[in-house]
């Protein structure tokens, strides 16, 4: 069990879960990556960048 | 699924025509007459061309308008009043969409309507029409109000802050389609005036303001405030709304917040995403649906919680919802009729 790193809500992860995998917080919709495994991390998933400004 | 009968009043405007859409294909409904005094004996088809083929319904004089098991007012403010006890003898189910029963104070409508309520003791006895809030009195409501579309858009995505939050300042910013100011012309409304204008046209004390106080701040403790603006669009409401709160607090409290008001909501849809070019809520993406998107993010700089929301304003903020509440009041799936998926690209 983790919390989501956007919503605090909690996430069960797969028992086969690997590193750099990508996971959806089911709550939230946001992307995590697991950044490790021992002990367990998730953080927010890298987006591809644009530029906003206008 | 047991059927019933239904009758639209006033349904040559759009919010009539935008209803008799969704009841057409309702699989519980028969409607069975629709009125309009001035095209009465025309067909529909006419004034709602996307019903062509779909219907042949011609219009009627409301005088000849028969007792029916849901009648719908699609009438400008003030119209419904007026006859609202010949019509309450047509149905056991009254649901209006004018603001002439909305507010429960009759003080309100001297304040923000200019006129005193003919019929203040009726105000009691209509419910809210807003199923988020007040879902279990429409089950067992006889007599209906529906919201205000720019209400709609405001109070949804305030009402869970301000119960679980201290708020200090509300100031709720809206950009609203042209569609909402109904199908009367005038010169505001003429193509090469409303044609790529920003218009700032109530910046303060609009009628829909008197909705969102009932609703949101009742004891009058916070400084609330609305600002709408006619923008290019034809349906569409999206409102930025800037909150003060009186504590620091974190992202993530206003996402469990959201998540345990509006989590199991058909026609709530929180957009707070990342990546993509629509990160947040968007009229566009919500068109033609019941749909009410709610987003937000914390200036981190200033504490400002910046809410946006985005609705279609003839669904979810008028016909969607009075089928939404209709639905709920005759016992139906409350999503019945309503499962519009939404346009992409528009």
């Amino acid at each position: 069990m983790i919390k989501c790193k956007e919503c605090g809500s909690e996430i069960v992860l797969p028992n086969d879960v690997v590193e750099n995998e990508i996971i959806d917080c089911e709550a939230c919709g946001i992307e995590l990556e697991v950044v490790s495994l021992d002990p367990l991390e998730v953080d927010l998933a890298p987006e591809e960048q644009e530029d906003w400004g206008e | 699924m047991s059927r019933h009968t239904a009758a639209i009043v006033g349904s040559s405007g759009y919010t009539g025509g935008e209803l008799l859409r969704l009841l057409l294909s309702h699989s519980g409904i028969d409607v069975v007459a629709v009125t309009s005094r001035k095209r009465a004996k025309r067909p529909v088809a006419r004034i709602h061309p996307n019903l062509r083929d779909i219907t042949r319904l011609k219009f009627i004089d409301p005088v000849d308008l028969p007792e029916v098991d849901v009648l719908f007012l699609a009438l400008p403010h003030g119209a419904a009043m007026e006859n609202i006890h010949e019509y309450m003898s047509r149905s056991k189910l009254v649901i209006d969409l004018s603001s002439d029963f909305r507010l429960n104070d009759s003080s309100s409508y001297v304040t923000y309507y200019g006129q005193k309520h003919p019929d203040p003791d009726l105000l009691e006895q209509f419910v809210y029409g807003l199923p988020e809030l007040h879902r279990e009195t429409i089950r067992e409501a006889r007599l209906i109000a529906i919201p205000g579309c720019t209400a709609t858009g405001a109070i949804l995505p305030i009402k869970p802050i301000v119960e679980a939050l201290r708020v200090n300042l509300i100031v709720v910013d809206a950009k609203v389609g042209s569609s909402a100011a109904g199908a009367g012309v005038n010169m505001s409304t003429h193509h090469p005036e409303r044609s790529g204008v920003v218009r700032s046209y109530k910046p303060s004390g609009h009628r829909h303001l008197a909705e969102m106080q009932q609703e949101l701040n009742s004891n009058g403790s916070i400084s609330f405030n609305f600002s709408p603006h006619a923008v290019e669009m034809v349906r569409g409401i999206q409102s930025t709304i800037h909150i003060f709160l009186e504590d620091d607090y974190e992202e993530k409290e206003i996402w469990q917040i959201y998540l345990q008001a509006y989590r199991e909501e058909p026609f709530v849809r929180l957009v707070k995403e990342r990546g993509g070019i629509y990160r947040f809520p968007e009229p566009k993406m919500v068109m033609g649906t019941n749909l009410c998107e709610i987003g937000f993010e914390k200036d981190e700089k200033t504490g400002r919680l910046v809410i946006m929301s985005a609705i279609d304003n003839l669904m979810k903020g008028a016909a969607g919802q009075a089928v939404q509440c209709m639905n709920l009041a005759l016992g139906f799936e409350e999503t019945e009729g309503l499962n519009v998926v939404g346009y992409h690209p528009v």
